[in-house]
């Protein structure tokens, strides 16, 4: 054997059992080697849940980001984008694992990114709805991810080891993600009038969609010490924002919540249109080959 | 049972894979290789990824197993350690050596979690200056906070005028 055969692409030729097809390929079990046993007088099934509202939003939101490759102005946007979806998908690909074997139906992360419909998707709406624009881009991954960093700071200390395990590598990440969206809304913002115009504008669209993430969740209430309760996030969440917008001299719209549909939302599984759209994107070439192995 | 000296040999040959995204560096400069033990006949290799997303697991995982095979182990298990988070701290100096001279500037050392709220950053960032790992310059500039890896950021040097890759500080 030659040293050729180490190299990462050159080796993908082997005759292996692994399936690996091209770099990066070849997926296992994300949490392989890691105990994910529930902790004693943790509720199993509140955990499965959690831990699939979490993934969910992260597996729709990097999705809807990697519609953006290709479209960007720049390629530094390109790659800031592309890093910041990966991140996400890995994230959501933990979560996945988290949720199904403390679910213990045998589900792994395929299966339920995949093969779930609509209906059972916990996401929140604001990550399943289509960027109108480069500002709507920014405006959103700032909201996006203003929260989520509150509340995986927060989940690091979580009573589930895995789950804190997850929670603290992405807080590291998501720290960049807010830092590069917190600058180009304050570069939009305060830059020209027209840029401060659509700025002013996607905040508007979107913001509707924003107290759906800090809406109190009964899933959390059932998991003292393991999962976060969302109002518990509003402090930081409102004081990063205000922060972020008295710089780039922009108004917080007021907050008028979109409708629930008979008292539920995305996290009990009703979603808006452009959901649908993206599921379908998103699962067709796993529901065409089932067999398939990525 | 796998000890003594068959133990270290185990563990030189899993410290000797190169990183597949930097091939200059081996996953034991990097710090993605935490730890080499036994369990019977069984080689345990414990990883650790840099980033959630790391695409790159999988091809160490793989490589790993080819190697310990070339030296004889053929009973490998390589496990994933999520916690503690893996820092840049964790690069080694023999690693950070080998960066600069392949032209990636080493990552200085890891700010501390915060007691509190992580705090925002609006403007450029106040850290310690890169050094450019061509010319030596400390009149750098950062051009993105990400690049080509989720593990690094893109700066430009001021003195040289080349643009460099930098190992990010997390």
């Amino acid at each position: 054997m030659t040293e050729d055969q180490f190299d990462a692409y050159q080796s993908l030729a082997e005759e292996s059992e692994d399936h690996r097809w091209a770099f990066g390929t070849g997926f296992t079990d994300p949490l392989e080697g890691v105990d994910t046993s529930v902790p004693d007088g943790v509720d199993a099934a509140a955990l499965a849940a959690y831990c699939l509202m979490l993934a969910d939003d992260a597996l729709v939101y990097s999705h809807r980001l990697q519609q953006w490759m290709t479209r960007l102005p720049e390629l530094e946007e390109e790659t800031a984008l592309a890093n910041i979806a990966l991140d996400l998908l890995g994230q959501a690909r933990m979560l996945l694992a988290r949720a199904g074997r403390a679910e213990g139906r045998g589900r792994d992360e395929d299966q339920l990114a995949f093969f779930r419909e609509e209906g059972e998707f916990r996401n929140v709406r604001l990550v399943e709805a289509l960027d109108a624009d480069f500002a709507e881009l920014t405006g959103r991954l700032l909201v996006f991810s203003a929260w989520r960093l509150a509340l995986l700071s927060e989940l690091a200390g979580s009573a589930d080891p895995v789950l804190a395990a997850i929670a603290a590598k992405g807080a590291k990440e998501v720290t960049y993600h807010r830092d590069y969206a917190a600058q180009w809304v304050v570069r939009l913002g305060d830059g020209t009038t027209l840029s401060h115009e659509k700025m002013q504008t996607a905040l508007a669209a979107m913001w509707p969609l924003v107290g759906e993430l800090l809406r109190p969740e009964p899933v959390a209430d059932a998991l003292p010490g393991v999962a976060v309760r969302p109002e518990a996030l509003r402090a930081e969440f409102d004081a990063v924002l205000d922060a972020v917008l008295a710089e780039a001299t922009l108004d917080r719209p007021p907050a008028t919540p979109v409708a629930l549909v008979a008292g539920r939302g995305g996290r009990d599984g009703v979603h808006t249109e452009a959901f649908g759209y993206l599921l379908a994107e998103l699962q067709s070439l796993a529901r065409a080959h089932p067999d398939a192995t990525w | 049972m796998v000890t003594g000296g068959k133990l270290r040999a185990a563990r030189e040959a899993a410290a000797a894979v190169p990183d597949p995204e930097l091939p200059m560096v081996t996953v034991a400069d990097l710090g993605i290789l935490r730890d080499v033990t036994s369990e019977g006949d069984a080689v345990v290799v414990t990883i650790t990824p840099t980033y959630s997303g790391c695409p790159a697991m999988r091809e160490i995982a793989h490589d790993l197993r080819a190697r310990l095979g070339l030296a004889g182990f053929a009973d490998v298990t390589v496990r994933t350690a999520l916690a503690p988070p893996w820092t840049s701290d964790w690069i080694t100096a023999e690693g950070r050596r080998k960066l600069r001279d392949a032209g990636v500037a080493p990552p200085g050392p890891a700010a501390p979690a915060p007691a509190g709220p992580v705090p925002l950053t609006l403007g450029p960032p106040r850290r310690r200056p890169v050094a450019c790992p061509r010319c030596g310059s400390a009149d750098t500039t950062q051009t993105a906070a990400f690049s080509g890896t989720a593990c690094k950021a893109l700066y430009r040097c001021e003195a040289c005028r080349e643009p460099f890759e930098y190992v990010k500080d997390v």
